[in-house]
């Protein structure tokens, strides 16, 4: 019984192989290189002289007062792209609550005038250690801080926010947010 | 809850439920060989595969031989997997230099993927060739999707059939469903992802100098990024719509490349349970009683829905912990507040909780945001509907079979309480489809318990735990839960990337798949050799409101009193200390 379906079994394995495993991802490969050639390659964005400056949907790592801080990231070191991970604490764990403190504390360190609550997402990790956005909340916190150390008035960042927020899809789905590299790339051109 | 929150459930609900008829009437189509423009135009193509690999597409063949046939494929598929994973540091497309993947990591890579589970052990980008996501992963996620929806297509034609000893051909029923159903929509969705930012190419990692050069660990300065690239739709697309779940990042559809905006995450949800709910329309469509179909999708909504509605309420609240140190959880316009730890901000709580709920019910596992750090009870709502045995949508085809495995045991307790034979869809249930019925709710219970006992008591089982305390236990039982529900995601702080656990969940993952199709195609050979009992006054109506609340029911009760006191001292106690510190 199961002797004469050995020779079908592996013909249609490796048909199927090369239909789904070559053909398709060629195919898919073919299209978006030829349509979407940009995205397909990793939405990488470039400075002046030529340089990858990073990609526009993955994070980057800021500490510096001077920039937006985004996301904290669980990888190891931060905002590693070849690495994706999240924390993967637990909400009771003692080490999440740590990692919060450790966060508020910096922030006040860099901003000690500051007395409004920090928000949720600037003291949690991203679930992919890479997120490059922040939410508008998170950036308001930090928008005197920023505006006093460029010394730039805060309307003029609040322009450069504006222009790299993306809102909710038809206006309902997922959240408004602001892309932090985007913002904080733009920052450092103003001075040019 | 919040207005939001409420209009996404509502949207993804009704986008989800127009989707059903339409694509449940092209498969039923697909499946019965009448004429539905695809099937047209490759019918040559398909013909001219049965011809070169030497298929008697008109041959039926009995449950045994299409159990044999279909298992000779599923092992060829872990051999092929497993042999192109240790050799993959000498084939082409490894532009990252990635090194062979251990013995115990290959096999249960090789068992998940083949048996629809997509469980990752490994770090995709750190570990996997390029050839290896391609040839070896990306095939196995359309053909474990295919042989499930073979499978059902098996059962069906058990129903419909009289006094028929043969099931269908396994081979024309594994190529329709990859040809005609699987492909044409991965496409789509691939292309589309794309347009929103998923990289497919196959250039190595590029590199990036960073805007604020930064200090590691260490105290080394780092200025660069080296970001990994690769064919990333292609795979990705299959992914959600096979119910597969194995990403191509290690983050899964969190990474900003699997899922980069808001339209790609609906895209990546709907995608998710767009099969298997459609199915329900294409098993109503072949057994000529469509109210058949539109019931059993009734009763997996009837526990979906409570839980999406539940899920996103209780991720929406804020962590005491944190509270007290003063954050700021609530939902404003400017933020969305609630629980943010392991969530991606363009995601925020409604659209990670949704997906939580989707991924868990199908038993597709791939996840938008970190299960493991939910609130206690968020964490628990996926690992249950889990643990009701994937059977609210479940796997492409599984999920259904299983259901209906439980419609068997559902119509048998009535018949008991109304004191008439048991039959569903003209076909008398007996001992011989009960015991099998049985089965297939019984064994992963066994298979979620008992090694879960095992791995808490020894060293090598505790030494992977990340978090402290129940939660640690949690990951733990959820781990199980995932293998054994064929399901894929994890509590993923559990370091399962050890000898002991990629075995012991390799096992899992293969017995809870085989030995739940084997009694399924028993069960099908049997109703399919039998009459058909025309409808009485005696018959008992499985379309009624009342049959699809008695279903559900009874998925909970088997599902919810087995591991109740399991979950107490897991995320239950969990919750109660949290809220009471």
């Amino acid at each position: 019984m199961w002797r004469e379906q050995i020779k079908p079994a592996i013909m249609i394995f490796i048909v199927l192989t090369v239909i789904t495993g070559v053909i398709y991802p060629l195919v898919v490969t073919g299209m978006a290189q030829a349509f979407f050639h940009k995205q397909a390659n990793g939405s990488l964005i470039y400075s002046s002289d030529g340089k990858s400056v990073g990609s526009t949907l993955i994070g980057q790592n800021f500490d510096d007062p001077k920039y937006f801080w985004g996301r904290l990231s669980a990888t190891t070191p931060a905002y590693n792209a070849s690495a994706s991970s999240g924390s993967n604490l637990g909400p009771s764990n003692p080490a999440l609550v740590d990692a919060v403190k450790a966060r508020i504390a910096a922030l006040k360190i860099v901003d000690p005038g500051n007395q409004v609550p920090v928000p949720v997402d600037l003291v949690t990790a991203s679930a992919s250690g890479l997120d490059p956005h922040l939410s508008l909340a998170g950036m308001d916190y930090q928008l005197s801080r920023v505006a006093r150390v460029r010394k730039l008035s805060e309307a003029s960042i609040k322009k450069i926010i504006d222009q790299n927020t993306s809102g909710r899809f038809i206006g309902l789905l997922g959240e408004p947010v602001v892309n932090v590299l985007k913002v904080n790339w733009a920052l450092d051109r103003l001075k040019k | 809850m919040n207005l939001n929150n409420s209009i996404q459930i509502l949207i993804y609900l009704v986008v989800l439920i127009l989707a059903v008829k339409p694509l449940g009437m092209f498969m039923a189509y697909i499946y019965e060989g009448k004429p539905a423009g695809l099937n047209v135009w490759l019918g040559p193509f398909e013909r001219w595969i049965y011809r070169v690999c030497g298929v008697k597409a008109e041959a039926g063949m009995t449950w045994k031989e299409y159990a044999v046939a279909l298992m000779l494929f599923n092992v060829l598929g872990i051999v092929v997997v497993y042999a192109i994973e240790r050799l993959q540091v000498f084939l082409p497309l490894n532009p990252m230099g990635m090194a062979a993947v251990s013995p115990d990591s290959s096999f249960n890579t090789a068992v998940s993927f083949a048996s629809n589970t997509n469980w990752q052990g490994y770090g995709g980008e750190s570990t996997m060739s390029y050839l290896t996501q391609m040839l070896a992963l990306t095939v196995q996620n359309f053909v474990s999707a295919a042989t499930g929806m073979a499978v059902l297509v098996a059962l069906i034609r058990g129903f419909v059939q009289k006094q028929t000893k043969t099931l269908g051909n396994f081979w024309v029923d594994l190529v329709r469903s990859t040809l005609y159903i699987l492909i044409p929509l991965s496409l789509v969705v691939a292309v589309i992802l794309v347009s929103q930012g998923t990289p497919q190419t196959f250039n190595s990692s590029a590199t990036a100098t960073l805007v604020q050069p930064m200090k590691d660990a260490a105290g080394k300065s780092v200025t660069e990024q080296v970001i990994a690239l690769g064919p990333v739709a292609s795979q990705l697309a299959i992914k959600q719509l096979g119910t597969n779940g194995g990403g191509f990042f290690n983050a899964n559809s969190a990474h900003p490349y699997e899922n980069p905006t808001p339209l790609s995450n609906f895209l990546e949800m709907l995608s998710i349970l767009l099969i298997p709910a459609a199915l329900c329309y294409t098993f109503g469509f072949m057994v000529r009683d469509r109210r058949q179909g539109w019931a059993l999708l009734a009763s997996m909504l009837v526990i979906f829905i409570p839980c999406l509605v539940w899920s996103v309420q209780i991720e929406q609240q804020a962590n005491p912990l944190l509270a007290r140190l003063g954050v700021d959880q609530a939902a404003t316009v400017f933020q969305p507040g609630g629980n943010m730890e392991g969530k991606e901000s363009r995601f925020g709580i409604a659209s990670s909780s949704i997906w939580s709920v989707a991924t868990a019910s199908a038993s597709n596992g791939s996840v938008n945001s970190m299960h493991d750090s939910f609130m206690p009870l968020g964490g628990m709502i996926p690992m249950w509907l889990i643990q009701l045995g994937e059977v609210i949508f479940g796997g492409v085809g599984s999920g259904l079979y299983g259901l209906i495995a439980f419609v068997i045991v559902a119509v048998f307790i009535a018949g008991l309480m109304i004191g008439r034979t048991p039959e569903y869809l003209g076909k008398k249930i007996e001992a011989y489809e009960m015991k099998m019925a049985s089965l297939v709710a019984l064994i992963p219970h066994v298979f979620i318990l008992l090694p879960t006992a095992l791995a808490v008591l020894i060293p090598t089982g505790k030494a992977g735990i990340l978090n402290p305390g129940a939660h640690g236990f949690s990951e733990i039982l959820y781990a199980f839960t995932s293998a054994a529900g064929n399901n894929g995601s994890a509590f993923a702080g559990l370091s399962a990337n050890t000898p002991f656990y990629n075995i012991a969940l390799g096992l899992g993952m293969f017995f809870c798949r085989f030995w739940l199709i084997i009694p399924m195609l028993a069960i099908a050979g049997s109703l399919s050799s039998k009459k058909i009992v025309p409808v009485s006054a005696g018959t008992l109506p499985t379309h009624t409101p009342l049959f699809v609340f008695f279903l559900a029911m009874v998925i909970l009760i088997v599902g919810a009193l087995t591991f109740f006191p399991a979950l107490a001292l897991g995320p239950i106690v969990e919750h109660l200390m949290l809220n009471g510190a």
